[in-house]
């Protein structure tokens, strides 16, 4: 179990302002952020690595604040690996080795660990003859290999190439299932965070702006900052009356009361449909704008379409195909539909 | 034709100025006293005596440079601190200092008149006229070569290798061992070398604090001064051999610093 209370870290020019999470025994946890949100900030005061400012640090219930690194029990992996460039793999994998008791299952565990990690033809190569992949392999065999307490992992994932990419997150979630040690990962990534995590926090410029189940971030953030990260890109000033929003010059029907003191509304760029002519929706349920094409950025099989709509810009995706369909083009009008079960009021 | 760029010709031509600037009045100093004549001077104890000082006490300047400047290397490398940049000035300042003057300062503690100089006196340390004395000097104008050197080699190693290390168990000691100094061995060695050379070329410090026993240069200078420019110059060439050592094995340590990265 990690339990961060009132962590206030102070550097030149950026605080990390009163961060409180706990991290349940063997559960993944995820901090979410843009890059200079101070994830990574979290996770080296975490592990003593970081002098902190105020706050206390328990791990498994043991205060660690004032603990040098070495005496945390704590494993970290970053997205550059940080392996040893002087060693070969097998050095690398038990450099911890000698400053942990001599167990009766210690080398049976570090068996397991190549095995698991497939790293037995790697042994003996050094590091500049590894791929990424391979040398992610090893960087988390190296923080295993101590039997920590817990596991800190920096964005593990951001560095490698997509094929590197799937092979390792899924090596992370079998991992983390059958040694069931506590993880908590640092990412920008919300797919990273729905594969692996069952928790999360959303922090930006040193606060944490949400914590919650990970599909409950995602589809009920509570803030147009988590909006945004969670791919809200479409967010607006609103005013909410019952079962309508007013955003600018546009009413919105929404399925339900929302509270009046809210004060946003945001709707993904996937859910917005738009149109080449006027739709018979007849579901009574969709909200209906006429609006003007401003910019088509094709991105491969979809395109990310602008729409101008009584002075909202919306941000759409639609499949490249349907705008030849359709007839979508700058400059061109189309109307707008917001089906109102995607509106999102917070 | 290929047209020749104006500034690229200009730069060639600076460059064979300033080699032959450099290399012309070497090469002649070493083509002109005979083979005979440095076999002679080779043979002469007093010369090998001050070329074996020259080189000892350099060396030992650069063994006390390593035990003292790798931690304050290190130090400057890694934490930031009130006062680094001023800490960092006054790294540099022998280097920026007229020679007789560090000469004379160092004199000036190591005199009677004052406490170190009476301490160290009854301590059985003299400094003046001895060797403690030019090591003294060659520590204190070879010490900004190696700190830099250093300094410069341990923040080319990724901190996180540092961070990873402690996770695993190992003290800031350890960590230190195991892996700071594998991964910049190369700097400290350059370090040293660059401390040895610096210290063996020194004159001004060391013809105040110790004009007894002589060093080579303290030697080149006496037989300059005493016996004209020919009974100086196989002793100078001599030296110049022994630079040249340095240098030679400078670059192989270190092919301008492309293997480091």
């Amino acid at each position: 179990m990690i339990e961060v209370d009132g962590l206030c870290v102070r550097l030149p020019g950026f605080t990390l302002d009163a961060i409180t999470l706990h991290v349940a025994t063997g559960e993944f946890f995820t901090i979410l952020g843009p890059t200079g949100s101070g994830k990574t900030l979290i996770l080296e005061s975490i592990a003593g690595l970081v002098p902190i400012h105020s706050g206390r640090i328990r791990i498994d219930g043991r205060d660690v604040t004032d603990l040098p690194p070495e005496r945390r029990q704590i494993g970290i992996v970053y997205q550059d690996q940080a392996l040893f460039p002087h060693l070969s793999v097998v050095q690398i994998l038990r450099y911890g080795l000698r400053y942990r008791p001599r167990t009766a299952d210690r080398e049976e565990k570090i068996a397991y660990l190549i095995e698991q990690l497939g790293l037995e033809p790697l042994l003996e190569r050094g590091v500049v003859n590894l791929s990424g992949g391979e040398r992610q392999r090893v960087a988390l065999a190296r923080a295993l290999s101590v039997a920590p307490e817990i596991l800190l992992l920096d964005e593990p994932l951001s560095a490698l190439d997509p094929n590197f990419r799937e092979e390792i997150r899924g090596l992370l979630r079998r991992l983390h299932h059958e040694t069931g040690i506590t993880a908590l990962m640092v990412t920008h990534d919300f797919a990273e965070a729905h594969f692996l995590a069952t928790r999360t926090a959303v922090i930006e410029a040193g606060r944490i702006e949400q914590i919650g189940r990970v599909a409950d971030v995602f589809n009920r953030p509570i803030s147009p900052v988590v909006a945004a990260f969670v791919g809200m890109k479409n967010i607006f000033e609103a005013r909410f009356d019952g079962c309508a929003a007013r955003a600018g010059a546009l009413t919105f029907s929404l399925t339900g009361p929302v509270d009046p003191a809210w004060r946003f509304m945001a709707v993904r760029p996937e859910d917005v449909r738009v149109h080449g002519a006027s739709p018979e929706t007849g579901d009574g349920a969709s909200n209906l704008f006429s609006g003007r094409v401003t910019r088509i950025d094709h991105q491969g099989v979809f395109a990310d379409v602008r729409v101008r709509c009584n002075g909202l810009l919306w941000q759409t995706l639609l499949p490249t195909s349907r705008l030849l369909d359709e007839a979508i083009a700058e400059g061109g009008e189309v109307w707008l539909e917001v089906p109102a079960e995607k509106i999102h009021a917070m | 034709m290929r047209r020749i760029d104006p500034f690229h010709a200009l730069a060639a031509v600076c460059t064979l100025l300033v080699v032959g600037f450099i290399v012309f009045p070497l090469v002649e100093m070493i083509r002109q006293p005979t083979a005979a004549n440095l076999k002679a001077s080779l043979a002469d104890a007093d010369v090998r005596r001050a070329i074996w000082l020259s080189v000892s006490t350099s060396g030992a300047a650069a063994v006390i440079a390593f035990v003292f400047g790798t931690p304050f290397a290190y130090l400057l490398a890694r934490r930031d601190f009130k006062g680094k940049r001023l800490v960092e000035s006054v790294v540099d300042l022998p280097i920026m200092i007229p020679h007789p003057v560090i000469g004379i300062a160092i004199l000036s503690l190591a005199g009677r008149q004052h406490w170190i100089g009476r301490l160290a006196a009854d301590l059985g340390v003299r400094v003046m006229g001895s060797v403690t004395g030019i090591v003294i000097v060659l520590t204190f104008v070879g010490l900004p070569f190696y700190i830099n050197t250093v300094k410069n080699g341990i923040e080319a190693i990724p901190l996180r290798l540092e961070n990873v290390s402690r996770s695993l168990g190992a003290s800031s000691f350890g960590t230190f061992w195991r892996v700071v100094f594998p991964l910049a061995w190369r700097s400290v060695l350059v370090g040293m070398i660059l401390c040895t050379a610096r210290a063996v070329s020194e004159f001004g410090a060391v013809v105040i604090v110790a004009y007894h026993p002589m060093t080579a240069p303290v030697m080149i200078y006496e037989r300059f001064t005493a016996y004209g420019l020919r009974h100086s110059q196989p002793v100078a060439v001599w030296l110049i051999f022994v630079c040249l050592g340095l240098f030679l094995l400078l670059r192989w340590i270190n092919p301008a610093g492309r293997r480091r990265t």
